[in-house]
């Protein structure tokens, strides 16, 4: 373990007060962990609905994509912070019925609030990303398949879906930045994530920048962390459309760079 | 059903269009700018308007907002109370908001001013600079009449979103369509009507930004032949 205090305390003085940022890191390092529980449990849920969704949106009958439709709309349309008010302050008016319910104690919590809030958006977000990238899957792909008497589930689990998400795959990797910055809003609905400890601090120290900046760039390093582990992984699912080492050492001329095909 | 808060709601939707369209203003400022740092020879330049948009798309909007709105007046008080000055600074937060958001929506406009610099035909540059036309009035006659018509998709869907990132200056107490509705929603104690209702004019602003968005490219690719 690292004695932050002990450390704070060795330190020279400077004009940024480092000693400030040494013994408020253990907080925001927990701030931060509550700020990645959110997006991964918002990530998750989000994702796993909007397969379904997508291809609910996708359907001929306007009973199944009209209420897609208007979902996405609406949560795409409005801002994120609207859209934590009306659940975590809008269910107070509907209290006594959601009483009856018995789901008054989870609207009542403001991490409930949060993680729903977030999993509605981010599920209209990735809806739409998948929407477009299954209808980009080429129409021959498809009937080959059906010709070879795959249909249904098998035919979206085995040729569908693995192309889908593959295009989708840098879209998505932006969604997943945006949620993850977005998570910050909670704290304005009391909860105790990066921003919110940072505010706190802030309110008791007064040291708006030492403060501020080291949560601004703990959120850098995050995203900047994400968006390499998303480069990864499109460099190993578009392995096969590359050219092979010896090969793209063969086209070594004017056009090798043009010859790798891009996703 | 509003309860006699429709025009302090009105007045609110007002706020968040001007809100709106001044940080627009500046985030077009910021991009043009921006662009031209990142296509030009020196390296500095190059270097400034990367570290620029890397740390804007790193930190979160809400955080960039708290850290310019309470972080401006402590700088200038720390300052003067270094040249022996002691002094209280307050900070507007229509300014505070309109700049922060116009910066950080500055730094997707310098992406979308980049690729749309990029697009053009170097050839008719050439031609323009042969024909004895000057660096700048090349750029005014040649270069940006174009770069609009490439730009206006991109610089569209970042409209979209600027306009809901407004809702954050909020939390700065500016009294915008969104806090004008919490303000309301408190004292009649139907947040669930007052938060709908702002919804609903969110998107009413994306609609009709939609539709007149359709309208401005049809009219910038009026003289396209298309394939």
């Amino acid at each position: 373990m690292i004695d932050f205090q002990a450390l704070a305390e060795a330190l020279p003085k400077s004009p940024v007060d480092l000693a400030v940022i040494v013994e408020s890191l253990p907080q925001m390092l927990q701030g931060m962990q509550l700020t990645v529980e959110l997006t991964l449990i918002s990530l998750a849920i989000g994702f796993s609905c909007s397969i379904g969704l997508a291809m609910l949106r996708l359907s001929r009958h306007p009973v199944l994509w009209m209420p897609v439709y208007g979902f996405v709309f609406f949560f795409r349309g409005t801002p994120l912070l609207v859209q934590i008010f009306l659940i975590y302050y809008g269910s107070g008016q509907f209290r006594f019925q959601l009483m009856d319910l018995g789901l008054w104690v989870y609207f009542r919590d403001a991490y409930f609030c949060a993680v729903l809030t977030l999993t509605l958006n981010t599920a209209a977000y990735t809806t739409e990303i998948l929407r477009g990238a299954i209808r980009a899957v080429p129409h021959g792909e498809i009937e080959a398949a059906r010709a070879c008497g795959m249909s249904g589930s098998l035919l979206y689990r085995r040729i569908i879906l693995p192309k889908a998400f593959r295009y989708a795959l840098p879209a998505y990797s932006n969604e997943v930045v945006f949620l993850f910055q977005a998570t910050s809003l909670v704290s304005i609905i009391t909860l105790m994530d990066l921003t919110g400890v940072a505010r706190t601090l802030v309110s008791k120290t007064f040291d708006v920048y030492e403060i501020f900046i080291t949560a601004g760039l703990l959120y850098l390093a995050v995203t900047y962390a994400i968006l390499g582990l998303f480069r990864r992984v499109e460099h190993r699912w578009s392995g096969h459309l590359r050219d092979r080492p010896d090969e793209a050492k063969r086209l070594r001329g004017p056009l090798a760079g043009i010859a790798t095909p891009m996703l | 059903m509003l309860q006699g808060w429709g025009d302090e709601i009105l007045r609110g939707l007002g706020m968040t269009l001007l809100v709106g369209f001044c940080a627009l203003g500046v985030a077009l400022v910021m991009g043009l700018l921006g662009s031209w740092a990142k296509l030009s020879r020196s390296a500095f330049a190059r270097g400034l308007a990367t570290l620029y948009t890397t740390v804007v798309r790193g930190v979160p909007e809400l955080l960039m907002i708290l850290i310019v709105y309470y972080g401006t007046p402590t700088l200038i008080q720390n300052i003067a109370e270094h040249f022996g000055h002691d002094i209280r600074v307050d900070f507007n937060p229509f300014v505070a908001g309109v700049t922060t958001i116009g910066m950080i929506y500055g730094a997707f406009a310098t992406e979308v001013f980049r690729g749309a610099f990029l697009a053009l035909d170097k050839g008719q540059l050439e031609a323009a600079r042969a024909c004895g036309m000057g660096r700048a009035l090349a750029f005014r006659r040649i270069m940006l009449p174009q770069v609009w018509r490439f730009a206006l998709p991109g610089l569209g869907n970042l409209w979209l979103v600027l306009i809901k990132a407004t809702a954050l200056i909020s939390v700065i107490q500016l009294t915008e369509l969104l806090r004008w509705s919490d303000i309301a929603a408190r004292n009649t104690r139907q947040p669930f009507t007052f938060f709908f209702v702002a919804a609903c004019l969110y998107l009413l602003i994306t609609l009709v930004s939609q539709l007149a968005l359709h309208r401005a490219e049809r009219w910038a690719n009026r003289g396209i032949r298309r394939a």
